[in-house]
């Protein structure tokens, strides 16, 4: 992982002293609330429902032992022993308080974290794919991009006062799991010949206007990244509607003068920077990708392993439903990547608890070399663990409450925290998931319905993602009362598509038995073998509308 | 988008402080900044008071030639969608360059700024006007000015500590063309 050096420290320790001195003479009146604002949101800095909210960088979702260890004490002796993952595989704190907010930076610093531009109106943290370096799909690997992205996006002077929040995620496998056609821009790494390079789209996102990015580049060489994606944020913040925050988004400017004008306008920008200072060097790039090579992988006979492992998963149904769903192949033989799953039953998807921050370095350390990767569907990913320990590793996870067997079903649901903490929300969603969680614990059940995204939002600002949901749930407010409208068909994949409304919205004890129809539908209707999205798409809404909506006769 | 230059503007106007911070010390004020105002747009070259002025651009530029002579006082500031380009080369016959700031969340001044430095070689002072604040007094000297007239409350003397609250950088700016993966002791 990227190791910071002198001058790293030197700009993370100078921000610390920054926001110290802004804190100060925010408290000492001399800097209004709305001056303050901008400020605080820069660093992470929320103020909630129920106290202010701290949301910690956590670059590409990367994170090593130390560091979780240090998170694990942080949320101990500054909060209340709880962490919260995040869609954008950040970290958050609920209950810090406002006044200790420069000392949890300084001990950040100290294990080179961070919290800068974790929210505002500029550039936020890069994502990725959790299985960034390990993929068999890989094209290349997207993390060394993603550190060049970060740092050159890290107090960007000129882009710290954008018309609205930006966020960039990169892809290195031709599978998309990081999202990136709901991005402002999405950067697909692709290879022609022997040359690297990336597609680049733009105008995504989610939210009240919700938008697939589009194509405006086939092929940028990888030397010219960071002067094309300044080129985009340039005209984004010289043209960018500034009136009315809801349509100050890029996707609005890019559905206004239509993607191939804007496409035009940035690489008009881009001619006359592009052989500029922000060209990337040869030593530059292999400086950065020096940060991300392989661990020092024990040599295994993969056939020998992998047939170790099936008699290993034959003896033990448990296990073996857990290899199933919660590994991931890896390219190096006799290797898996493990998620852990933080949404056991009863559990806000994505929380976990100091203890548990400590059970995941120390299961990081014993067997994945010391790191981790955060997961936009709120999951922790150990990228490199040997076959050989898998049976001890899910043992030790089980202990620990991280081994439900139920990653990419229904029940390993993406969803934000909703009213409970939320003061944007219209309506609770943890509870909506736990009711799901129960009433959908049957493991036989789950894996019969297969691959299955069902992502919960509280309001239409779809920190949830329910517009990429296969099922979406968006909590809605009528009169006061909570109320739930469905979706279906989104997908955030390299196929990507937005839900479509099914129909009314719903009490919030209605949820359940509505969800339980629709998977009626698909089970009745499906062909074999095919996935939830398929059949949609195939058979279309109305046939689960119909269910629905049926009146009891 | 540059909108068209008519007289009248219902936005904020910029102040005209009588100190301002000028390459890093405290300055008098020398120049007479004009607001954009339907008295001010009747304004003729004959007109014009004589002194150090900073006119708006949609004044100045239908005054340009007529006041060539008076260059060496004649000042120009843009308004926050008034775009580099409107005066991009002819940057180089003005002393004095101001950009607004409407309001501090209105960042398209930095783009402006960087700009007229690295697109247009302005070599002159380059002026931050309006609503910005203490804390982006960093950014805005990165972008390229070296003049801020501030409006607000805080001490001139507090502003000047924000101005170098990084002593190093990532990215490439005006005042450091090399950003930082080219510096980092490799050949």
């Amino acid at each position: 992982m990227y190791r910071y050096d002198e001058r790293d420290h030197t700009i993370i320790q100078e921000r610390v002293a920054q926001f110290r001195s802004q804190t100060e003479r925010y408290l000492a009146g001399e800097l209004s609330e709305e001056q303050f604002l901008p400020l605080r949101l820069q660093n992470g800095l929320y103020i909630q429902r129920l106290a202010p909210m701290l949301r910690i960088a956590v670059p590409y979702g990367l994170l090593n032992s130390a560091q979780l260890r240090r998170l694990a004490r942080i949320s101990r002796d500054f909060d209340k022993g709880y962490a919260h993952f995040t869609t954008r595989q950040n970290l958050q704190f609920n209950w810090p308080q406002l006044e200790d907010v420069p000392d949890i930076l300084a001990e950040l610093a100290e294990v080179e974290m961070h919290a800068v531009q974790t929210s505002g109106n500029c550039i936020r943290n890069t994502t990725s794919d959790p299985f960034a370096g390990v993929a068999r799909d890989e094209i290349a690997d997207p993390r060394p991009y993603c550190e060049l992205i970060r740092q050159w996006s890290t107090f960007h002077p000129e882009f710290a006062f954008l018309p609205r929040k930006f966020k960039i995620a990169v892809s290195g496998s031709e599978a998309d799991r990081a999202a990136i056609r709901v991005h402002d821009i999405g950067v697909q790494i692709v290879r022609r010949g022997d040359e690297i390079g990336f597609q680049v789209l733009v105008g995504g996102g989610q939210g009240r206007t919700p938008v697939i990015a589009e194509q405006i580049r086939d092929f940028l060489p990888e030397e010219d990244l960071l002067s094309y994606l300044e080129a985009i944020v340039r005209v984004y913040n010289q043209l960018g509607r500034r009136d009315n925050k809801y349509k100050a988004r890029i996707k609005i400017l890019v559905k206004a003068l239509g993607a191939e004008e804007f496409g035009r306008r940035v690489e008009r920008e881009w001619e006359q920077i592009k052989d500029g200072a922000d060209k990337l060097t040869d030593e530059a790039l292999a400086w950065a990708k020096s940060f991300f090579t392989a661990p020092e992988y024990k040599t295994f006979d993969g056939a020998a392993s992998d047939t170790a492992l099936r008699a290993q998963a034959d003896d033990d149904k448990a296990f073996s439903r857990w290899l199933e769903r919660n590994s991931f192949p890896h390219r190096v033989p006799g290797y898996r990547a493990i998620t852990l799953s933080t949404k056991p039953t009863g559990v806000p998807p994505g929380d976990v608890t100091d203890r548990q921050l400590e059970a995941i370095a120390d299961l990081a350390d014993e067997y994945s070399f010391g790191e981790v990767r955060v997961t936009h569907e709120q999951n922790v990913v150990l990228a490199d663990v040997p076959q050989d320990r898998l049976l001890e590793l899910w043992q030790a996870a089980r202990k620990h409450g991280f081994a439900t067997p139920n990653i990419g079903t229904l029940t390993d649901m993406i969803c934000c925290p909703g009213g409970d903490y939320c003061s944007l929300a219209n309506a609770k969603s943890i509870p909506v998931a736990e009711a799901i969680q129960r009433r959908f614990d049957d493991l036989d059940y789950l894996y019969d319905l297969g691959d299955l995204d069902l992502n919960i939002s509280g309001c239409m600002n779809a920190c949830g993602h329910h517009h990429v949901g296969h099922i979406g749930i968006l909590g809605v407010d009528k009169k006061g009362e909570e109320f739930y409208q469905v979706q279906l068909g989104g997908s955030s994949s390299e196929n990507a598509s937005l839900a479509k409304v099914l129909g009314p919205s719903f009490s919030r004890a209605e949820v359940t038995e509505v969800i339980g129809k629709i998977l009626d539908i698909y089970l009745e209707q499906r062909r074999p073998e095919e996935p939830f999205i398929d059949t949609y798409n195939r058979i279309g809404l109305q046939p689960f509308k119909e269910k629905v909506y049926a009146k009891a006769s | 988008m540059p909108k068209p230059a008519s007289s009248g503007k219902a936005g904020p106007q910029p102040a005209n402080p009588a100190q301002l911070i000028l390459d890093g010390r405290i300055a008098a004020n020398e120049w007479r900044l004009l607001p954009q105002t339907d008295e001010e747009a009747g304004i003729t070259a004959e007109s014009l008071a004589p002194g150090k002025v900073i006119l708006p651009y949609s004044l100045w530029q239908p005054l340009r030639s007529a006041l060539a002579p008076r260059k060496a006082e004649i000042g120009v500031w843009l308004d926050s969608d008034e775009t580099a380009d409107l005066i991009g080369k002819n940057a180089g016959e003005l002393p004095l360059i101001a950009v607004h700031f409407p309001a501090f969340a209105d960042g398209r001044g930095f783009t402006t700024a960087r700009l007229l430095r690295e697109r247009y070689g302005y070599q002159g002072e380059l002026r931050a006007v309006g609503a910005f604040m203490r804390d982006q007094l960093t950014y805005l000297r990165r972008c390229g000015f070296n003049a801020f007239a501030y409006e607000g409350e805080q001490p001139l003397s507090g502003l000047l500590e924000s101005l170098n609250d990084f002593s190093e950088s990532y990215q490439a700016a005006v005042d450091q063309p090399q950003p930082l993966f080219r510096r980092r002791g490799l050949v």
